[in-house]
């Protein structure tokens, strides 16, 4: 299992500047705000399900960047078909990352589906995302870390974790209108 | 274009490459056809065919945060399933635009269409949508153009809904 906290540090610290990072709402987002404050980062804090739709349109408005999606098995599960959509309508520069922890943690963690019968991974896949795998331990850095910035996506990567609560780290403003004009001015449009 | 069929959608397609609006998502109804396929010929418009409505929404934002304008064409029983990814463009302020064929009104056949197309217009202005709406086919491109401009000038979210009067309720026959 994965420690999710200095695993996304990790990423992050060592981030080149072609990355724009998305993460969806809840722990995902607390995880990125960990990393430092950044203006190419943007923190879903609500919206469940909007996460993985909001990154393909940015992917397929930005080729150019590489753009990572953190989020959670909930807010995966909530929108299964938008991994369809993502298959269907090919962007080569989109990596998610699903951090699997197999239980909804901030409301007191109760079983998602992934901790029954439900594999991602393998939706991802029948979904037509072959570029789609499971990392459990923290030597497989390095292959996510090719995934992002070099591989041709899109690209779903389960991340297995601890299900553990940790700390809420908030973002630099709740206001949505702000966290959005922040990220929107590192892009080019 | 000589010889072409006079089609409403057709004001619809000429706002969208007035406005620059390069991405078009949609769950197809029959009444969105005509402009699906503009839009699918059409290779400064990416078509997005999607799963639910609501990711619309997502992408929409998503598109725009990259530089691109967006518009989601549903069908009335679409739009409840959109409530709380509104919450997206309204705290964000992301312009967000819609176009909804509406159903459950006019001549309809499908009992089951009505109670979504009753709350269509309730749901969204519940949800801080500016909503416009269309009976009459000559009103269509000033209407989408007008609702565009709200969306994309003051950074609001706004709707289109295209009446079934306009449109023209489809007769089932049972065999």
């Amino acid at each position: 299992m994965i420690e999710r906290r200095p695993f996304v540090q990790k990423i992050l610290k060592n981030r080149q500047s072609n990355l724009r990072v998305v993460s969806g709402l809840g722990t995902s987002t607390w995880d990125l705000m960990s990393g430092g404050d950044d203006k190419a980062n943007f923190g879903f804090i609500g919206a469940m399900g909007q996460a993985i739709p909001f990154a393909l349109g940015l992917a397929m408005a930005q080729p150019d960047l590489r753009i990572l999606l953190f989020t959670g098995d909930g807010d995966t599960l909530m929108s299964l078909g938008s991994i369809a959509t993502v298959a269907n309508h090919p962007v080569t520069n989109l990596t998610i990352v699903v951090m699997d922890n197999e239980s909804y943690v901030e409301t007191g963690s109760q079983p998602t589906a992934t901790a029954g019968k439900t594999d991602i991974e393998i939706v991802a896949k029948g979904s037509g995302i072959s570029n789609s795998y499971t990392i459990k331990n923290e030597k497989d850095y390095d292959r996510l870390i090719k995934t992002i910035y070099e591989e041709e996506g899109p690209s779903l990567v389960v991340a297995k974790c601890q299900a553990k609560a940790t700390p809420l780290v908030f973002p630099h403003s709740f206001d949505g209108s702000v966290s959005i004009n922040r990220f929107m001015s590192t892009l080019k449009s | 274009m000589e010889g072409a069929i006079k089609d409403w959608r057709n004001d619809i397609y000429k706002v969208f490459k007035e406005l620059d609006i390069t991405m078009v998502s949609h769950v197809p109804d029959a009444g969105h056809t005509p402009l699906i396929n503009l839009c699918e010929k059409d290779n400064e418009i990416d078509v997005v065919t999607l799963t639910t409505e609501q990711d619309g929404v997502g992408l929409s934002c998503g598109a725009f945060a990259g530089g691109r304008k967006s518009a989601l064409l549903m069908q009335s029983s679409g739009v409840g399933n959109c409530i709380n990814a509104l919450a997206l463009p309204n705290i964000c302020r992301i312009p967000f635009l819609t176009l909804v064929s509406m159903r459950g009104e006019w001549g309809e056949f499908v009992p089951w269409q009505v109670p979504m197309g009753l709350g269509t217009p309730k749901v969204l202005e519940a949800m801080d949508v500016k909503v416009f709406r269309t009976d009459y086919k000559e009103e269509v491109g000033s209407t989408v153009d007008a609702a565009a401009r709200f969306a994309f000038n003051t950074n609001r979210s706004a709707a289109v809904l295209l009446s079934q009067k306009m449109i023209g309720a489809k007769q089932f026959k049972n065999g």
